[in-house]
Parts: structure tokens; C-alpha cells; sequence
């Protein structure tokens, strides 16, 4: 049930490239403090609805709204209530992980008086006190996707947008990364939408799941009300997948995407 | 507007000062931009002061290259600044940095800040070796100050006009062929190791028009004789090259990372 203000709202949203429609009408609400996954292989259009989200691109037709702004007209203020960690690494190796935090702090406004303390509270949030004054490039995977999160946390956002989280993490590092996810969650009640094309991800971590292949939305729902509509018992999510797009779940994407992918998890792995 | 300016103005001076930041980090990038200099004025300099090929009227030549030499060693640092452009688009810090409210102007600005004391270290570096080398300079409080304007606006200048370039060609590749390209044809088209009046007349066409021509004017006053009537035409050139070349960098800045 869609209640009177959904965090994310989107409706009929298109984006297109020339002929090429990355993103076909789609339309789909996420509640506050809900964790949305939006499941799909490469070149789904995962990354084209988020980049419109998060206000970079400007879409076709359609409309979005985050948190009751308007992504096109109301930008700056989406900008102010949206958290957002891309995919590639987007730390600085070469500042300290405090650094790193104080800098989105600053530019993202937080209060001159708060700045230190939030960066600092980050770190302890995250069990990174004692890596503070260490340089990132130093870092582990895991603690650069947690330095990210911290990044995109410090203006305590509505939304927390992040494209393929956990691609070319180990299970030890995704698993410690969705901890910290969820008591972020439990702490500000924020809402986290993220891409992934990791089945088993999706179906573990989410309340809900947008199935999306070629641009549309096949699906939306639980990850357990998709299954039981395949009306096969112990269907998977996977399953699930195929049954609403008629698709496997293959790799496919460009060279630009392939290779980022890999450069990403050659970094983080 | 005034949020506006003065959003831009301190977004710029947070990320100018992150960027100081990393300098501090691994100072080896000054350690080996000294070396140019060094060579320049040292080898280059006192050889050609020997041979007495080019008159410089009242200086000495290696007085006389002194500051084409310091603006040469600017105008390289910055020339190059919009590598961290196409760097940060490869990785996913562009992208990030787009996403928060800060004013493309800042970006822009931020790294134009960033080379500009990349500059005032380089000036250092010149200055104590022209000590080195018994090259009288002048040196009081207003011609130094009149420096650290001259090189932050000229290294600003050029960093902006690099980052254009980065903007355009989008690849480390094509980016350090087209830097390689003007690099050594700006320094020609200028006073920096000869005076203008030696030049054929199309060349010295070029010099005038040529922004790294006005660095090494108000330099050459200030570091030479302390300051000529020039000197404030020179920065006021520079000024409003810098600001105008800032706008245009702001707009042929990346939107959006595909």
C-alpha cells in the first residue's frame, strides 16, 4: 500500500539516449526507511534511473520526487536530502579517512560546530576510530565502501542512493558493509535504495525488490511475493527473474561498463 | 547571487584546502617539480650568460631569465591540472562531487586555488636557488606580494584553459599529447628567455596576445627593480583572463559521468 508520502516516488519516468530508451516509463514509490533493491543485469538501466535520482541527468518524460521535491525543479534541495555512493571508488587514497569525512561534511553544509564531532561520531559508528589518521589508499575494500557510506551520511539525508554497493567485495566485507547499512537504517530511519544484479543480495538484505530488465520494471514486491508467483515451490529469486522478464540473468553490458566493473573490483577485492 | 558568490567562494577555499592537504601528504611531486627549474636556470641560464648571444639591456642574462624561468615552471604545473579532471572521472569522484550542492564555479575554482600554491612553492624554489647563484633580485614585502598575485592568477589562468581541454578530450592519452603540443610553443611566444624586441614581428604578434607573456612583465618588474607602472595592467590582464577562462571552464565542466 503506497501511503500519502513515499520518500522516493517515481512516475512514468523515461530517459533516452537517441533511439535507445534506457529507462522505459517506469514508475515505483519507496517508503521512509525502507530498503529497496532494484535488481537487474548490466546495461538494465539501474545505473541511467539513479543518475536521474540523484539529479545528473535530466529525464525525457516523467517525473520523480525525493522526500516531496521535484529531481528537476526542486534540484538543489533533492541534492540536500539524498546520500549517494557510486559505484567506482570515490574516496580520496590520498587523505586520511577523516579527511575524507570532513570534506563532505563541509560541502555538504553540516554546521562549522558539528563538522568535527559528526566526522569523528562517524568514525566510532563505523569501528574505524583507530584508521582515522590513516591514508585510504591504505584500505581494505570493505573499510573504503564503509568510508563511502560515512560520506554520504554526515548530512544525516532522507535517502541513501548507492549503486552496486558490494561489487568485488568478499561475503566477510558485504556482509560487515549491510551491517553497518542496517543500523544506519535503525538509527535515522533513512531509506536505502540500491542497484545490484546479485540475486541472493537482493533476496537477503531487501524489503522489496524492482525486478527491472531493458529498461522497464517487470516486477515490484517482496522478494517472497515474487517467488510465489512463479508457482513453483522454493523458487529462488533467480526464478523469480526469469519468470517475470523471460530472461537469464547474464552479464552483459559494454565495453565501458565491463571494464569499470572490473577496475572497481580489482580496487576493492 | 551574493549565496550564490559566496557559496562558490567558500566551496572553493574547502576544496582548495583539501587539495593543500594532499600536497602535504607526499610532498615527492615538489621535490621533483623543483628539478626543472633548477636545470633551466643552472644549466640553460649560465651557459647561455656566457656566450652573450641575446643582450638584455641592464640585467644580466640570468637576471633576465629568472622570471621566465619561475613562469615557465607555473604555467607547466598548472597545464597539466586538468589530468586530476579526467582522473577523478575515472574513478567515481567526479561523479560524487557532482551530486553534492556545491557550485561547478568551486570545482573549478578549487583546483585553480590548488595549482596556484602549487606555483608559490615552485616561486620558492626559484628564489632560493637564484640565491644560490648570486642572481640579484629584489626583494621587499610588496614584490612578493606582488608575486604570490601574479603567480596564483597566471597558474589559475592556465589551469582553467587545462581543465577545458580535459573536459573536451576526456582521455588521459589524447589529453597529454595536446598538453605536450602547447606547452612548448606558449613558452616560445613569450619574453621568458628572450626579449620580445628580438622576435620577428608575426611571433611578437603572438607574445602580446600570450597571457604567459604578462606573467614574466610583472614578474620580471617585480623581482628585477621592485615594481614598474606595469605591473597593476599586467595582473588587471591576468585578472580578468583568469575569471573569464574560470566561467567558460565552469561550463565545459563534466554534468554527469555515463
Amino acid at each position: 500500500m503506497p501511503s500519502p508520502s513515499p520518500i522516493i516516488q517515481v512516475s512514468g519516468l523515461t530517459k533516452r539516449f537517441g533511439d535507445l530508451a534506457a529507462v522505459d516509463d517506469i514508475s515505483f514509490a519507496v517508503e521512509a526507511g525502507e530498503i529497496f533493491a532494484f535488481l537487474g543485469p548490466n546495461g538494465a538501466g539501474k545505473s541511467t534511473t539513479i543518475k536521474v535520482l540523484i539529479t545528473l541527468l535530466k529525464p525525457t518524460s516523467g517525473t520523480a520526487a525525493i522526500d516531496g521535491h521535484d529531481i528537476v525543479r526542486q534540484a538543489s534541495e533533492v541534492r540536500r536530502s539524498i546520500g549517494y555512493v557510486p559505484q567506482m571508488i570515490s574516496v580520496d587514497g590520498t587523505l586520511t579517512a577523516y579527511e575524507n569525512l570532513m570534506l563532505m561534511a563541509r560541502l555538504y553544509d553540516v554546521p562549522r560546530a558539528e563538522q568535527k564531532e559528526r566526522a569523528r561520531e562517524m568514525l566510532a559508528f563505523l569501528n574505524m576510530e583507530g584508521h582515522a589518521d590513516a591514508l585510504v589508499r591504505t584500505f581494505s575494500g570493505g573499510m573504503i565502501r564503509k568510508i563511502e557510506v560515512g560520506q554520504a551520511m554526515l548530512h544525516r539525508p532522507k535517502a541513501l542512493l548507492l549503486d552496486e554497493p558490494t561489487t568485488g567485495l568478499d561475503p566477510v566485507a558485504r556482509q560487515n558493509v549491510w551491517e553497518h547499512l542496517f543500523d544506519l537504517r535503525g538509527k535515522f530511519n533513512t531509506t536505502i535504495f540500491f542497484s545490484t544484479h546479485n540475486m541472493e543480495e537482493a533476496d537477503e538484505v531487501s524489503d522489496r525488490v524492482a525486478v527491472m530488465n531493458r529498461g522497464k520494471i517487470a516486477a515490484t514486491g517482496t522478494a517472497d511475493e515474487l517467488k510465489t508467483k512463479t508457482g513453483k515451490p522454493d523458487a529462488t529469486l533467480e526464478d523469480a527473474f526469469i519468470f517475470f522478464t523471460g530472461n537469464q540473468l547474464q552479464e552483459t553490458g559494454n565495453f565501458r561498463e565491463i571494464r569499470r566493473m572490473r577496475k572497481t573490483q580489482q580496487r576493492l577485492g | 547571487m551574493l549565496h550564490y558568490l559566496s557559496q562558490t567562494l567558500k566551496k572553493s577555499l574547502v576544496l582548495a584546502e583539501t587539495e593543500t592537504r594532499k600536497l602535504l601528504h607526499d610532498p615527492t611531486e615538489l621535490i621533483s617539480r623543483a628539478i626543472q627549474p633548477i636545470l633551466w636556470l643552472g644549466i640553460f641560464g649560465e651557459a647561455l650568460s656566457k656566450v652573450r648571444a641575446i643582450s638584455t639591456p641592464g640585467l644580466t642574462y640570468l637576471q633576465f631569465i629568472t622570471p621566465g624561468i619561475l613562469t615557465q615552471s607555473v604555467v607547466f604545473v598548472a597545464i597539466f591540472y586538468g589530468l586530476y579532471v579526467i582522473m577523478d572521472r575515472d574513478t567515481g569522484v567526479l561523479q560524487k562531487l557532482l551530486v553534492t550542492p556545491t557550485p561547478r564555479l568551486a570545482l573549478v575554482w578549487g583546483k585553480m586555488a590548488a595549482a596556484g600554491i602549487r606555483g608559490l612553492s615552485q616561486a620558492l624554489i626559484v628564489f632560493l636557488f637564484a640565491l644560490l647563484l648570486g642572481i640579484r633580485l629584489h626583494v621587499t614585502l610588496w614584490s612578493v606580494l606582488g608575486v604570490v598575485v601574479i603567480v596564483m592568477l597566471g597558474a589559475s589562468f592556465f589551469t582553467g584553459l587545462s581543465m577545458i581541454v580535459a573536459a573536451i578530450v576526456k582521455t588521459r592519452e589524447r589529453f597529454m599529447g595536446i598538453g605536450q603540443v602547447i606547452t612548448l610553443p606558449l613558452f616560445f611566444a613569450s619574453s621568458a628567455i628572450y626579449p620580445v624586441a628580438i622576435m620577428p614581428g608575426w611571433l611578437q604578434a603572438v607574445a602580446n596576445v600570450n597571457p604567459l607573456s604578462y606573467m614574466v612583465d610583472g614578474l620580471r618588474a617585480l623581482m628585477l627593480t621592485g615594481g614598474s607602472a606595469r605591473v597593476g595592467f599586467d595582473i588587471a590582464v591576468l585578472a580578468v583572463a583568469a575569471l573569464a577562462i574560470s566561467m567558460l571552464s565552469a561550463w565545459f565542466y563534466p554534468k554527469v559521468v555515463l
